[in-house]
């Protein structure tokens, strides 16, 4: 389940793919953080993330919690977008047999859950085949 | 000079044949593929609706116009299939592009016209100096009663364009409107499926507005088919465009590179735009394009297109349309078909 409070935060990283950098160690954070857990600084800049990258691991999920169970059996896997900054996604629109460690993926705005039949609707990212 | 400044398309990958759809209502495949000329269709996934098709369409547009998305001043979204009833989805389209929070957005329904309505509106806001650029969007993931025969085309895809007076790559010429009370396809509220009229969908419905908005946008231009490269009319079916524009006098030539439908089914809102980025991905500089929609309830809105030099180093910085759909494509059964789309009630 999702809150509409929740969606409204969530909306630079999600819908934007907005990251953090901190600005006194340059480290980058998806999601953006309050605190650099490198070197305690609290200022960050906002920058969007590239929406290509490559799976650097994944798992599939074939009993999946009661919001997903309509889709499983389905990918979670971590995409890296550029050096050091990665992202969990759900791998999307290929043959499950066919996902690769190393598998270019473009990531594509879909909605990522719905809170029942009258909650509201989340959206996100996922990785699909490039 | 007011125009198109970027445009972009999305087709879902899955599809769905003729000959799964006819197997399970025991149809002749073959009598649809012809009466209809239509292969396949688009299928929307699960996590594939209007506003996620909106934003990959938009997202492709803004690479094309290569402008600040913090200066679009209007975002509008037409659609018979926006996933709520009640909130819009152009603020889901302008947060995601980076377009909030100076920007107007609403969303419009005229059935399978609600795209170039967003097209026409956008055009004139820019025209008249309101703002620099206007995001028009139609999408659509339509749906057909099981067994009913808008169950073989009804599809899903979208395409944006960005109107502005600068860069444009198509500039506009002229526009045009015909409209009647015409009920030939309607859904009531709360109803999940759509009605139709059957074959008065036709004569008095799709072909009278058609017709009736080509000729009179080309009688007001004083031009003739002779003087387009390309032509686009709504696309329910594949065979009815080409019958409109024959009876128009255009050749099939002028025709084929619009045409969408035989190879992903009618996108309503999305149909005759995204046919329009089909063309765009391969016009010249000079080339001139008619454009005619059409929406049930009725009405056809047609534009005159004249494409400008700027076409030619627009058209690789996105996808191109027909590659889009080419590539990648994932042939679904009909039982996936029926969960995807909801058909499957489980409660």
């Amino acid at each position: 389940m999702i809150t509409p409070a929740e969606y409204v935060r969530e909306i630079p990283a999600h819908h934007r793919l907005e990251a953090g950098r901190c600005k006194k160690c340059r480290k980058i954070y998806y999601p953006a953080r309050q605190v650099c857990p490198e070197c305690q600084a609290r200022e960050f800049e906002p920058l969007s993330l590239p929406r290509e990258g490559k799976i650097v691991t994944f798992t599939v999920i074939r009993v999946a919690p009661s919001q997903f169970s309509d889709q499983a059996p389905y990918a979670m896997g971590i995409v890296e977008v550029q050096p050091g900054v990665r992202l969990l996604t759900q791998v999307v629109d290929c043959d499950l047999d066919k996902i690769e460690i190393g598998m270019p993926v473009s990531l594509e705005f879909r909605k990522i859950q719905e809170d029942g039949e009258k909650g509201v609707l989340a959206y996100g990212v996922k990785a699909v085949p490039r | 000079m007011i125009g198109i400044v970027g445009y972009g398309a999305h087709v879902p990958r899955r599809r769905i044949k003729v000959e799964e759809i006819s197997k399970v209502w025991g149809t002749d495949a073959d009598s649809y593929k012809s009466g209809l000329v239509l292969e396949e269709k688009s299928v929307p996934s699960s996590d594939e609706d209007t506003i996620s098709i909106s934003v990959e369409a938009a997202r492709n547009a803004l690479k094309r116009a290569g402008i600040d998305p913090q200066k679009i001043g209007a975002i509008y979204v037409g659609s018979e299939s926006h996933p709520y009833a009640v909130k819009p989805s152009g603020t889901v389209v302008a947060d995601a592009i980076g377009a909030t929070p100076e920007v107007h957005c609403a969303d419009f329904e005229f059935a399978c016209k609600a795209g170039s309505e967003a097209m026409f509106v956008t055009m004139a806001l820019v025209k008249s100096g309101w703002m620099e650029y206007a995001l028009a969007i139609g999408a659509d993931t339509s749906q057909g009663k099981p067994g009913d025969a808008l169950e073989y085309t009804a599809s899903a895809g979208g395409a944006a364009f960005i109107m502005g007076g600068k860069n444009v790559l198509a500039e506009i010429e002229h526009t045009y409107s015909f409209m009647t009370d015409t009920p030939d396809f309607w859904r009531r509220e709360y109803q999940f499926y759509p009605e139709h009229a059957g074959r008065f969908t036709g004569e008095p419905a799709y072909f009278k507005h058609v017709l009736g908005a080509a000729n009179g946008i080309m009688e007001r231009a004083g031009m003739k088919p002779q003087d387009f490269t390309f032509a686009v009319f709504h696309q329910p079916n594949g065979k009815f465009p080409l019958r409109a524009g024959k009876m128009l006098g255009f050749s099939r030539s002028q025709m084929e590179t619009g045409l969408l439908c035989p190879i992903i089914g009618n996108t309503y809102s999305g149909s005759s735009p995204l046919g329009l980025t089909a063309i765009l991905d391969i016009a010249k500089p000079g080339d001139r394009i008619l454009m005619v929609s059409y929406g049930s309830g009725s009405g056809s809105d047609g534009f005159i297109w004249k494409v400008t030099e700027r076409i030619r180093e627009a058209q690789d910085r996105a996808p191109k349309t027909r590659e889009m759909i080419a590539k990648g494509k994932i042939q679904v059964d009909y039982g996936t078909y029926a969960k995807y789309r909801g058909k499957i009630k489980t409660g």
